[in-house]
């Protein structure tokens, strides 16, 4: 399996904040990949250190073979970036926007395919002024991905979306990471994390604290389970490590239904909520 | 049969198009947005020509008896004043671009970073050259403003217009890092360039200021501007209204030139393609 981003030891520092303290990762060719965190962990100047925006201080990084802090216009054309909201571009129309920055690229996608791809087909010809802030980011993700990059970089790209935007916009990744697109993302929001990414870090204080497959992470899958049911007027909880042992009982105690059953296991929101609270 | 087959030639593969293209299709990309937003084109435009209209209504006498009049003066000046325009446009406009993200969504692409540039350069002397063609329609309509007649004259107005521009463009983008925001932009543009029109000589005659103002006024480009396009359209006859008895084409040529090569420098060392929140 080929590498297409390789960090080793990056560090960065703001004055006296340590933004970034060390981090090691690799991300894999074809990959769907996750950086979670708070705000102000360091995430997205570890993002904008690939992206080739900001300078590091010390450590190896290498995208797609090459240093982003030296950037080379070929380079940049297998790279797309879906920067965090920006509001250019105002009296533009959407056409006429992606059509512009298609010609920046060497080997772009179809103008039109791609508007119809984010879901702006009915607004193609609306200035982006007039746009609601889901539409806007839609043209974001547009221009990310007009040159058709082999690296997709998103900075939490779904933040405003309305559910069904987003589920539209996870299909939008699924079917480009189909296609052999690599995709490293930031987000808020766990639950798109666990739908898109194959492996996900927890980055906390600079540093990453958790690295794996999201159903795994954190130990998660052989975590405890909680069995909930109702009894007696009150809601009564076990947690346990044969969960079905205890449904069973319960089963045989109920003599069938037993009410309010609920099986479950600590989410990734649990887990991930653990990590940040307690850095290494 | 033969069948002849036409196809269309392949587009090649993998060439970036060229800088020079895409700074073509930068300029006409922000050209046509320029004209988008109507009330800014409406008060680029209508400026120069309300200051025209007032200053030439109130000042009608002749001038010291060289048959020329006080308009006719201030029509030069206003010309001079249309050149800058770069200056203010893309001192506030770059500024804007650098605070709503334009300039870091352009970094991110492979656009070379000299087509934003020549963009912005093209664009600039499109409206420049649009402000200039109205001032002196005007001028001829209702100021009894006359075209130089001589080809060597118009040589003279070519290379003050574009000099003038130039320099005055990259000065503009050398101080579009200074603003802290897109928002404090305009204010911290305009006063400069306000001053530098009262202390140039589009205002007032250069010959009513005190010379430690005219001292500093010579340091920058407007000022020269003006008495290049005096020279153009007063001629002969308003020589002898300049401090040095001449229009000096030569010193314009120099420090108009000296603007454009160190208004260059003056850009590649400090401009700065983040904003002060992306460090």
């Amino acid at each position: 399996m080929t590498t297409a981003v390789r960090v080793r030891g990056l560090t960065k520092r703001y004055g006296d904040v340590q933004a970034v303290g060390g981090i090691d990762l690799d991300i894999n060719a074809g990959e769907v990949f996750a950086i979670l965190g708070p705000n102000g962990a360091g995430k997205s100047t570890t993002v904008e250190i690939m992206e080739g925006y900001r300078t590091r201080d010390a450590g190896e990084v290498s995208v797609l073979g090459i240093d982003p802090g030296r950037p080379t216009r070929e380079w940049r054309s297998r790279i797309g970036v879906v920067l965090q909201t920006a509001d250019d571009v105002a009296e533009a129309t959407v056409r006429e926007t992606v059509r512009q920055f298609a010609g920046y690229y060497p080997n772009a996608k179809d103008p039109d395919e791609v508007i119809e791809q984010v879901g702006l087909t009915d607004k193609a010809g609306t200035r982006i002024r007039r746009l609601s802030g889901g539409q806007r980011r839609r043209v974001d993700v547009a221009l990310g991905v007009i040159g058709g990059p082999d690296l997709l970089f998103l900075d939490e790209p779904t933040t405003g979306f309305d559910p069904e935007a987003r589920r539209q916009f996870w299909r939008l990744i699924e079917s480009m990471a189909h296609q052999g697109t690599t995709i490293v993302l930031t987000t808020h929001y766990l639950d798109e994390a666990e739908a898109l990414a194959d492996r996900v870090a927890v980055v906390s204080g600079g540093r990453i604290v958790a690295e794996g497959d999201p159903a795994t992470l954190g130990g998660r899958a052989t975590a405890k389970a909680r069995v909930g049911w109702a009894e007696e007027g009150g809601h009564r909880s076990h947690e346990t490590d044969t969960p079905t042992r205890t449904v069973l009982e319960l089963a045989g105690r109920f003599d069938g239904e037993v009410p309010e059953l609920t099986v479950t296991r600590p989410s990734l929101e649990d887990v991930y909520l653990q990590l940040i609270e307690t850095p290494s | 049969m033969t069948q002849t087959v036409t196809r269309a030639p392949a587009p090649p593969l993998d060439r970036p198009p060229s800088a020079i293209r895409l700074g073509l299709s930068r300029a006409a990309f922000e050209t046509r947005l320029f004209f988008r937003e109507r009330d800014a084109v409406i008060f680029t435009f209508s400026f120069p020509i309300v200051l025209l209209l007032i200053f030439g209504s109130i000042f009608a006498d002749e001038l010291e008896g060289t048959g020329l009049n006080v308009s006719q003066l201030y029509v030069a000046g206003l010309l001079g004043s249309a050149a800058m325009t770069g200056f203010q446009n893309l001192g506030i406009g770059i500024a804007m671009d650098r605070d709503d993200g334009t300039l870091k969504r352009l970094l991110g692409t492979p656009l070379p970073r000299s087509s934003y540039f020549v963009g912005r350069a093209l664009n600039t002397l499109f409206v420049s050259f649009c402000q200039v063609v109205i001032l002196l329609v005007i001028g001829v309509a209702l100021f009894g403003l006359e075209l130089p007649s001589e080809p060597s004259t118009w040589v003279t107005f070519v290379w003050v217009f574009v000099l003038g521009v130039l320099g005055s463009s990259l000065l503009g983008i050398a101080v579009s890092s200074l603003p802290r925001s897109g928002r404090s932009a305009s204010a911290v543009i305009t006063m400069p360039f306000v001053v530098l029109q009262f202390i140039s000589g589009v205002y007032i005659p250069v010959t009513q200021l005190p010379s430690w103002l005219v001292n500093i006024a010579s340091v920058f480009p407007l000022k020269w501007m003006c008495q290049g396009f005096r020279s153009v359209f007063l001629g002969d006859a308003g020589a002898t209204l300049e401090l040095a008895r001449s229009y000096e084409l030569d010193r314009v040529a120099l420090v108009l030139g000296a603007w454009v090569v160190g208004g260059l420098l003056l850009c590649l060392t400090t401009f700065r393609w983040k904003s002060r929140r992306d460090g």
